[in-house]
């Protein structure tokens, strides 16, 4: 059979004024997010390119860091120490801060009632909002007393393994005890983040759980976790993002030290956000150009770690 | 109120061992269900049904102990499976559950699950050992009419499968841990005509086997599906059973005559 159509009449959705105009508000907004990064980027870029091509591949694998004034000395800027201890530092966190805070989070949001759960939750949400520099004090005042304890601890237990090794007896001033001090930073704004995932479990789900002859445990492994996974890594994200910049508590704590070491317990280590607030005041122009660059590439692993846990989480949460 | 809970006549050996007496339920202050009275015949299907409000979803929730996942809610009186209340001091409401199955009203697979793994999830949360798997997922599939379907592809999302489908999956997950009764909530509400059917065949072969008690809106749902019918219906205080009989009676020949306004659709 054959259908003759008459002429085809081109389709389009007709926006009214009021649209367009929210349309670009909305547009201006998305696109300046993504203009002030591509700015900062190519800011830090372009101050330190100079760097890059002096000292290539020496300024991320270098262990010196010395600015010399004297012209008949060359400086010289390898930050490879300041890159492994941010990485270090913040697994540490990480790996603490993460299960305490999706813990919490079930706490607060499955078994603790009425006004318990209210109060537990303002607090936290409150405690995300204390400026990293309090945490930094607590840690260097408070928290490095009985920190070095667990520190020792592990080093007496666990000393024949390279990572618990030390050669002094000095424990509090190590990338453990800035890990933990992180940990303490990271847990409120990630097990907020996860409480509030969790909150969204559909309650259909759980009482599926409950009517198949489950326990809550079940329901929570069955339903919960699962719901929550991709959100979970979001807000560990978020987290990571703040550990990974932390200046001032790890400034506080650690002892610069530009040597490799994977000693978490050794008071030896630092990262690369407070190896630029350490050097920053004192800093010659050219060693300023260093920080720069250094800064640089700290830009580039917080942006690299975001994409491949947002590429974790499309990737989990797809099949 | 009225108090006119009346009693499913049976002789004893169809007696499903399921019963409540004098069952009441409340919301925090709100009294939904008042002084409901009903024992439950065995290998049949009995629909609950009344107007939006009127308790009976909340009396469902009662036969299975769902009903106290609700804050602030409460209940008086029994209910009785085989003779022991599955409210005593002593019962693990979990082995209640397990006896007494349920399937919700929207389809829920839980999505992080292949089809599979729906279907034994329910073992795995009661911690039952599994003996044959393989056999345990088509017997189950094949009892909720969607082996055919979906043979082939096991391992395959739940959430891939169409409405109708998840639904029947939820049947099978249901089936899998053998419950003796299975309450259903509105099954059908959330899916379209030819779906229905479906699981309607589905519920009637089921009730060769075991005892299904399902809440339904939909009149002509009642009739095709249920061989008991029992009508819940408030005057705007709690909800109490009106009637309870057999489906042809209650359709044809109802005792109460707001039960044969109800069935005949002029009101609700």
């Amino acid at each position: 059979m054959n259908i003759v159509a008459p002429v085809k009449r081109e389709m389009h959705v007709v926006h009214s004024r009021g649209d367009k105009v929210f349309r670009g508000i909305v547009t201006a907004g998305a696109l300046t997010s993504l203009v002030i990064l591509g700015l900062i980027g190519s800011f830090l870029f372009a101050r330190g390119a100079q760097v890059f091509s002096q000292y290539g591949l020496k300024f991320i694998t270098g262990t010196n860091w010395s600015s010399s004034l004297d012209e008949g000395i060359p400086s010289e800027f390898g930050m490879g120490p300041m890159l492994v201890g941010t990485i270090i530092v913040s697994a540490i966190a990480l790996l603490f801060a993460v299960p305490m805070s999706i813990a919490g989070a079930l706490y607060i949001e499955f078994y603790a009632t009425g006004r318990l759960r209210k109060i537990l939750s303002g607090l936290l949400d409150l405690a995300a909002a204390i400026p990293s520099l309090i945490f930094g004090l607590w840690g260097i005042q408070v928290f490095t007393n009985f920190g070095q304890n667990w520190a020792e601890f592990l080093a007496n237990r666990l000393g024949w393994f390279p990572l618990f090794n030390t050669i002094s007896d000095n424990y509090g001033r190590s990338p453990f005890v800035a890990g933990c001090v992180l940990a303490s930073m990271v847990v409120p704004i990630t097990t907020s983040v996860a409480r509030e995932v969790y909150s969204r479990t559909p309650r259909e789900l759980i009482d599926t759980c409950y009517a198949l002859g489950g326990s809550k445990w079940g329901a929570i492994k069955t339903v919960v976790l699962p719901f929550g996974k991709s959100g979970v890594v979001g807000g560990a994200m978020l987290g990571l993002g703040r550990a990974l910049g932390e200046t001032v508590a790890v400034y506080l704590v650690l002892n610069l030290n530009f040597r490799y070491t994977f000693r978490i317990l050794e008071s030896e280590g630092g990262n690369v956000a407070s190896l630029i607030a350490t050097r920053f005041g004192e800093s010659s122009s050219e060693e300023l150009t260093a920080l720069v660059a250094a800064g640089f590439v700290l830009f580039l692993l917080t942006l690299t770690v975001n994409m491949i846990a947002s590429a974790i989480v499309t990737r989990t949460t797809r099949k | 109120m009225s108090n006119t809970s009346s009693v499913l006549d049976m002789p004893e050996q169809a007696f499903a061992g399921l019963e409540t007496r004098d069952a009441h339920a409340w919301f925090g202050k709100h009294h939904a269900l008042a002084g409901v009275s009903l024992r439950f015949p065995a290998k049949s299907v009995t629909g609950l049904i009344g107007p939006s409000g009127c308790g009976k979803s909340t009396y469902l929730r009662l036969l299975n102990r769902m009903h106290e996942f609700i804050p602030n809610s409460a209940m008086a009186g029994e209910v009785l499976l085989h003779g022991d209340d599955i409210y005593g001091e002593s019962v693990d409401p979990a082995a209640i559950r397990l006896k007494v199955g349920m399937v919700f009203q929207k389809p829920n697979p839980f999505p992080a699950m292949t089809i599979r793994e729906n279907v034994i999830s329910g073992l795995k949360l009661a911690h039952i050992k599994i003996d044959n798997e393989q056999d345990l997922v088509e017997k189950c599939l094949s009892r909720a009419g969607l082996w055919k379907e979906v043979k082939d592809r096991l391992d395959a999302s739940g959430g891939s499968l169409s409405g109708g489908q998840q639904q029947r999956l939820c049947i099978a997950r249901s089936l899998a841990v053998e419950p003796e009764v299975l309450l259903m909530d509105e099954p059908c509400s959330a899916l379209d005509p030819g779906s229905t059917l479906r699981i309607e065949e589905t519920i009637k072969e089921l009730a060769e086997k075991i005892t299904v008690v399902i809440v339904t809106h939909n009149m002509q749902q009642a009739s095709r599906v249920s061989d008991y019918c029992a009508f819940f219906l408030s005057d705007g205080g709690p909800g109490v059973l009106v009637e309870a009989d057999q489906t042809r009676k209650m359709f044809t020949n109802p005792t109460d005559t707001r039960t044969a306004d109800y069935v005949q659709g002029k009101f609700g």
